[in-house]
């Protein structure tokens, strides 16, 4: 028991050892888990160009705002414009997304428009076939409340999230993806990045056009894409040097990369 | 006699000690009912009568958790009623007709046992969800979640058996065998009645459990509030919704978050104490 | 004949039972054959996690886990040596206190990370961090950690603490020389066991250690496990999957170890020590 003890004391210690290293000062961003992954691999950059620390939690848009009002966040991330009653905080457009509408790859459907959308989403189109009443039925895949992704897509098709009839409800971009994935009669609606590098990686999905434009980052770039979101960081009250330079890195034109990493368009283009 | 007084210094700082660390644990149950009924008790007080309501809506201020509650109960009960037979029939098979099985299977069940949720959930959401929608969409839903739940259970309440026969009197089965009972007609007439009280009080137990149960609910129950009209349809339970709208919930859907935290410790308190009856525990 | 078809069923159910299960560690060894290797543990993700390896989340799951334990096993034996020496067996207290302490060992876990959240993160301040996400996990297992050392030191024959009074040794001398090395291996098997369920846990962990992937460098940093690894991982990150099923391999056969260290220490199938 002595010498088991010992042993365990020398793990502890070599653990923490391990573990310490230069400590500078840290930035703390936190909110939407689209933008979050993205927001991990800058961090990483930052961090080994400048040895400042950066931590990103997700927590969902509404989080990064309320964390940076309190002062519990420097940065929040927020993936959407910032609405009338959110004009106290200071908004820096860092990139562009989209959202998609997903459906399995080997669904025969091509394209929806608007008002199709709304009925499969209110539940009064309940098949694939129009009109039968047997056949493959559509199973609806929706996001769960308080998401900006789940937010836009109502406010785009004009609907409430109690119209909306569910088979299926997801929290984040991937747990959506497999869900389509995983079903050919499943329908979805992701971001727009998130499904490309998918779709581009061979998961069995496709992106629908939106009103007769195909989701595509070329399309996304010229502004046509109908439903376009911004990508922000918000800042509350006056910006502290560190943080001003964490936001210049991040609209780097040499950090344009990571962002189509992710198939995102970064706010240059 | 050795009185109290008599005792050196290191006695009494350790008699000290003790009797601290004894009512910590009484003070780490009470403080989280604390923590979580100051959280909730406006809102209880004020909203409390919405929660038996089925609408869950918190953008609009509704928040009933009806259908949630009843999907944790059916998503456990189901996963219950599928898991304690196969591992209570289980455990007395290995003893009493493979014998030799026992230890290797005994310790298979063991790490099954210790498996993550987290790695039992993907398995479902990949692998179980896709198949059971093959035969009936959408594969996410209330079976879906039972089974992978019921998987989860098994382990535990198979062990749980196996130490309730285990403790059985061996002249039993040793008479038993003196009138020569088949071994079906002795498990049935005699030994499993006989653990019975064991059997189930841990049974239930594992019936706790799957309630609590979060992150392989999470992944395949299809996360839809509603009360479900089958078992293919998709669920929600208290437990998931926790995890799901937790992070992004402000305000009265927080609190209304905690509210339901506080529900599903009242419930498994419930169960706690009829296991104790079941089992014959007194515990006052 | 019934004991026939009896033999024939168990096959039935062991299959049941057995097949999803090897299948399941089947896939995800599958799954992640590109990726596993020993660089793997010993490289940091990178790309969000998508790339690179798992070191810094070793890392963190180790503080994690080691302070959990700093935690829980002192509280844990302190009372544990409550109900087994200071009260007996059958005395309303004791009772009372067994009942608590069942109550603890019922409460969803995620109601755990509620608690933590509420209390360790926000009302005492430590946010997001490894203090906050051990703090809530100590409590979790604090429970698991009693029962057992309890278990083992009621094990300790009777005829040691008649020896004791008739030497009139003190409280603490038999604490110290007599009772703790003799039940020391139940007590480390509760040490394990409890290591085993802070390790599987991740719905704690969401709300209180936070989600940061890099090494951390102080116990106010927020880390992630390797259980919250595999669920970002599957559930955000695009690419994620090979990696997730690659990290879940390394936590099983961490739990596939600990459960091994078990027996060692037990000497006998666990069923027969849960009696």
């Amino acid at each position: 028991m002595q010498f088991g003890l010992r042993w365990l004391g020398g793990a502890v210690i070599v653990l923490f050892l391990v573990g310490c290293g230069e400590s500078g000062s840290t930035l703390t961003v936190t909110g939407s888990s689209t933008i979050a992954p993205l927001m991990a691999e800058l961090a990483e950059h930052y961090e080994t160009e400048t040895g400042i620390q950066v931590d990103v939690q997700s927590g969902g848009s509404g989080r990064g705002m309320g964390d940076v009002r309190q002062g519990l966040a420097d940065l929040g991330m927020v993936s959407r414009a910032l609405k009338a009653d959110e004009q106290d905080l200071d908004g820096h457009l860092i990139g562009r997304d989209g959202i998609a509408i997903i459906v399995h790859r080997d669904n025969p459907v091509r394209a929806l428009n608007d008002d199709q959308v709304r009925a499969i989403y209110t539940g009064k189109m309940q098949r694939w076939d129009a009109g039968s009443t047997e056949g493959r039925p559509i199973i609806v895949v929706h996001k769960a409340q308080g998401r900006s992704t789940q937010e836009l897509f109502l406010a785009h098709f004009q609907l409430e999230d109690s119209q909306v009839q569910p088979d299926r409800v997801i929290g984040e971009n991937q747990q959506g993806i497999k869900a389509v994935a995983g079903d050919p009669f499943a329908i979805g609606y992701v971001s727009i990045g998130t499904a490309i590098y998918e779709a581009d990686n061979g998961t069995a999905i496709r992106l629908l056009p939106l009103e007769g434009k195909p989701a595509s980052l070329a399309v996304l770039a010229q502004g046509d894409y109908p439903l376009a979101r911004e990508l922000n960081l918000v800042t509350h009250g006056e910006m502290s040097q560190p943080v001003a330079d964490f936001l210049a890195f991040v609209t780097r034109t040499d950090m344009a990369d990571v962002y189509h990493d992710y198939y995102f368009l970064p706010a240059a283009e | 006699m050795i009185t109290t007084s008599s005792l050196p210094l290191s006695d009494r700082l350790l008699t000290l000690v003790l009797r601290l660390c004894g009512v910590l644990a009484a003070l780490v149950l009470g403080g989280i009912v604390v923590v979580l009924l100051v959280q909730a008790l406006p809102f209880l007080i004020n909203e409390g009568a919405g929660i038996w309501q089925s609408t869950w809506q918190p953008g609009q201020g509704e928040y009933g958790m009806a259908p949630m509650i009843a999907g944790s109960l059916f998503v456990s009960v189901l996963a219950l009623v599928l898991a304690a037979p196969v591992a209570v029939l289980l455990a007395a098979w290995l003893r009493y007709f493979a014998p030799r099985l026992r230890r290797p299977v005994l310790a298979g069940v063991e790490l099954m046992a210790g498996i993550p949720s987290v790695v039992y959930g993907l398995w479902g959401m990949l692998v179980l969800v896709p198949w059971i929608n093959q035969w009936v969409p959408p594969g996410a839903s209330w079976l879906a979640g039972s089974l992978v739940l019921g998987l989860m259970i098994v382990p535990l309440a198979l062990l749980v058996t196996d130490a309730a026969l285990g403790q059985l009197p061996l002249r039993y089965q040793r008479a038993g065998e003196a009138l020569a009972l088949s071994r079906v007609g002795m498990l049935r007439r005699v030994l499993l009645p006989r653990a019975a009280p064991g059997i189930v009080g841990g049974v239930v137990l594992q019936f706790g459990r799957a309630l609590g149960e979060t992150m392989a609910v999470l992944m395949v129950c299809g996360n839809v509030v509603q009360w479900p009209d089958s078992v293919f349809a998709p669920v929600r339970t208290l437990t998931a919704n926790i995890a799901l709208e937790m992070a992004y919930a402000t305000g009265d859907h927080r609190v209304a978050l905690f509210a339901s935290g506080l529900l599903l410790i009242a419930v498994t308190g419930l169960l706690l104490m009829a296991s104790w009856r079941l089992r014959g525990v007194s515990h006052g | 004949m019934a004991d026939r078809v009896a033999w024939l069923a168990g096959w039935v159910l062991l299959a049941l039972v057995m097949v999803p299960v090897a299948l399941m560690v089947t896939a995800l060894w599958q799954q992640s054959a590109d990726v596993l290797s020993v660089g793997f543990l010993l490289e940091d993700p990178g790309r969000a996690g998508r790339s690179g390896g798992i070191a810094a989340l070793l890392i963190s799951t180790g503080w994690i886990l080691a302070l959990c334990l700093l935690v829980a096993v002192p509280v844990g034996l302190g009372c544990a040596l409550y109900l087994s020496e200071s009260l007996p067996a059958d005395s309303r207290r004791a009772q009372w206190l067994g009942g608590v302490l069942d109550m603890l060992a019922a409460v969803p876990s995620i109601v755990y990370g509620l608690f933590g959240y509420q209390f360790f993160a926000i009302t005492l301040g430590l946010g997001f961090s490894i203090l906050s996400g051990a703090l809530a996990l100590s409590l979790m297992v604090l429970p698991l950690m009693i029962r057992s050392a309890e278990q083992a030191m009621r094990a300790v024959p009777m005829g040691y603490r008649q020896a004791r009074d008739a030497l009139a040794l003190s409280r603490w001398g038999w604490v110290r020389r007599i009772l703790l090395p003799c039940a020391a291996p139940g007590i480390a098997v509760g040490i394990i066991l409890s290591a085993g369920r802070a390790l599987a846990e991740t719905a704690v962990l969401l709300f209180t250690a936070g989600y940061v992937l890099r090494r951390p460098d102080s116990l106010f940093d927020s880390g992630r496990t390797l259980s919250v690894h595999i669920y970002d991982l599957a559930m955000n990150v695009p690419g994620g999957m090979p990696r997730a099923a690659a990290t879940a391999v390394v936590l099983v056969a961490l739990l596939v170890v600990l459960n091994l260290l078990v027996r060692r220490v037990l000497r006998q199938p666990m069923t027969e020590a849960l009696v």
